[in-house]
């Protein structure tokens, strides 16, 4: 803690960027989207809008949605054009499949 | 003086004035959007843009909202950034020029004043200055156009400074400063870049090898000390104006001592504060009493923000009466400038009979013969405390 203000950095300024990862904001939502991969055309435009990098996309194919982040806001579900995504109440089972689909290609994606 | 040789007369209105300081200093990002009676600046600084005489990137905006934003966005990237406005323009710019204070951006602003809405009108007073009071801005006023154009450089380097670090307003009568030709005398090019220097800034947010989050949420745990720290910063801004007026004295040979001019004062028992174009038309009315033999001076007040406490009671103190013009009302008690100068004066063993005159609100033209009567009546001990208008149909 700091003893007097003088000790802060000037405007309040804090000498680091912010660690988003830290922060699963994935806790927020009170619905999440859910993908039906058979119904997408790949358009990725999900991926454009989501305000949070949650869609997961490997070698240019939309693969997912990260729940550690995603706030369920529902742009991505808003946005598809051929309803490709849903939103449904947070407690509702997601397909085991897709989770670890996902889960198995944000790991990739980050290795890389 | 060398370099007073190659300064060059030019007959400018202030708007111009304002616009070759720019144009001289060249920041690197300016964001403006129109407003009479200030959008002149920004004509003929976009002008320059467009001949490419400066390398500004200059940014047109949707609202003052918004270049007001554009700008904080610009100084903390680590430009060297300016903007210019007046009157609605600067109350909707107000709610982000608290920010720029606290987020420490230097930039400097031209207030080309004007009356605030409503009733509608374009023309000058101060109550659009006046909305800056609290906000965490150093104020300066120009009484003609050479002083908006030396002040616009000087104010560079005051916003700029590392104890200071603070927005920077020009005060500019609207109209009566902006819209009317002056003689100005303009410094060369060369040695206004001098001048002003290299803006470093001390955090920009684009050195991406130093990564800084700026403007960050304070809770109660922080908030408060922040605040002191914008109180530091104000409190600054005295000393370093001091040195900038004497530097900007060596290389212009035009003295700015201090925090306002002294106009017969020193033997003056009967004394006007007034900020602004209207000390121009004091002094006129001053002249006409002296050769009366009336002792009557004017302190013609150039920074506003800080007010200069200290230095105006002594001024002041010891003098029989002195007015205080406020082109701005502060509904609900005295004008703001009278309450400065009141709170000032508090301290003071000799206090003067003190009296507030608001004047020129909407642009009424104030005359010397107005200034005056003023001077005759604050000789009278028995003449009232209320609030007295000058030229107003009671
Ligand atoms: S719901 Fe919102 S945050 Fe979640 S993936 Fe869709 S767009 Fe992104
Ligand atoms: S917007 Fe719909 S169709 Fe396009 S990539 Fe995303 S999920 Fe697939």
């Amino acid at each position: 803690m700091f003893k007097s203000y003088k000790d802060l950095p000037l405007g309040g300024v804090i000498e680091a960027a912010p660690d988003r990862t830290k922060k699963k904001t994935g806790d927020w939502r009170e619905e999440k989207p859910l993908w039906d991969e058979a119904k997408c055309v790949n358009c990725l435009l999900c991926w454009v809008r989501c305000p949070e990098a949650a869609i997961l996309v490997e070698e240019g194919q939309m693969a997912g949605f990260d729940y550690d982040y995603c706030k369920g806001c529902g742009i991505c579900a808003h946005t598809c054009p051929t309803e490709a995504i849903k939103m449904v109440p947070e407690e509702e089972e997601v397909p085991e499949q897709a989770r670890v689909r996902a889960k198995a290609r944000r790991d990739g994606n980050k290795s890389k | 003086m060398a370099t007073r040789a190659s300064e060059q007369l030019r007959v400018l209105t202030g708007h111009q004035a304002v616009a070759e300081a720019m144009r001289q200093i060249e920041p690197d990002v300016v964001a403006a959007y129109p407003i009479t009676p200030q959008s002149e600046i920004m004509h003929y600084f976009a002008e320059f843009v467009a001949n490419g005489k400066v390398r500004t990137e200059l940014i047109t905006v949707e609202s003052e909202h918004s270049a007001m934003s554009a700008c904080v966005g610009a100084s903390v990237a680590g430009a060297r950034t300016m903007t210019a406005t007046a009157s609605q323009g600067l109350a909707l710019m107000i709610e982000i020029v608290y920010i720029a204070s606290a987020m420490r951006c230097p930039i400097v602003m031209a207030i080309a004043n004007r009356a605030l809405s409503g009733p509608i009108n374009i023309h000058c007073d101060h109550s659009d200055a006046m909305l800056g009071r609290d906000a965490g801005v150093a104020q300066l006023f120009a009484e003609d156009a050479q002083e908006a154009y030396d002040f616009m450089i000087m104010a560079q380097r005051i916003a700029e400074h590392p104890s200071v670090l603070l927005p920077v307003w020009v005060n500019l009568d609207g109209f009566t400063l902006t819209h009317t030709a002056d003689v100005v005398e303009l410094l060369e090019d060369e040695l206004v870049k001098e001048f002003v220097g290299e803006y470093k800034p001390r955090y920009p947010l684009l050195d991406v090898d130093h990564p800084t989050t700026q403007g960050p949420f304070a809770l109660p745990e922080y908030y408060f000390e922040l605040k002191r720290q914008q109180v530091d910063a104000m409190e600054s801004v005295p000393q370093v104006l001091l040195e900038v007026q004497a530097e900007f004295a060596r290389l212009s040979g035009r003295e700015y001592q201090g925090f306002f001019e002294p106009y017969y004062l020193d033997d003056a028992e009967y004394v006007i504060v007034v900020m602004g174009s209207t000390a121009g038309t004091t002094k006129e009315a001053v002249d006409t009493l002296r050769a009366r033999g009336e002792k009557v001076g004017l302190l013609k007040l150039w920074l506003f923000r800080p007010f200069p406490r200290e230095e105006i009671a002594a001024a002041l103190e010891g003098k029989r009466a002195v007015a205080v013009l406020d082109r701005a009302l502060s509904l609900g008690n005295y004008g703001p400038l009278y309450l400065e100068v009141s709170s000032a004066l508090y301290e003071a063993q000799r206090r003067p009979r003190l009296y507030n005159y608001t004047y020129g609100l909407g642009g009424r033209d104030t005359t010397a013969k107005q200034l005056e009567a003023v001077f005759m009546q604050i000789q009278e001990k028995t003449f009232g405390k209320e609030m007295h208008y000058i030229d107003l149909r009671e």
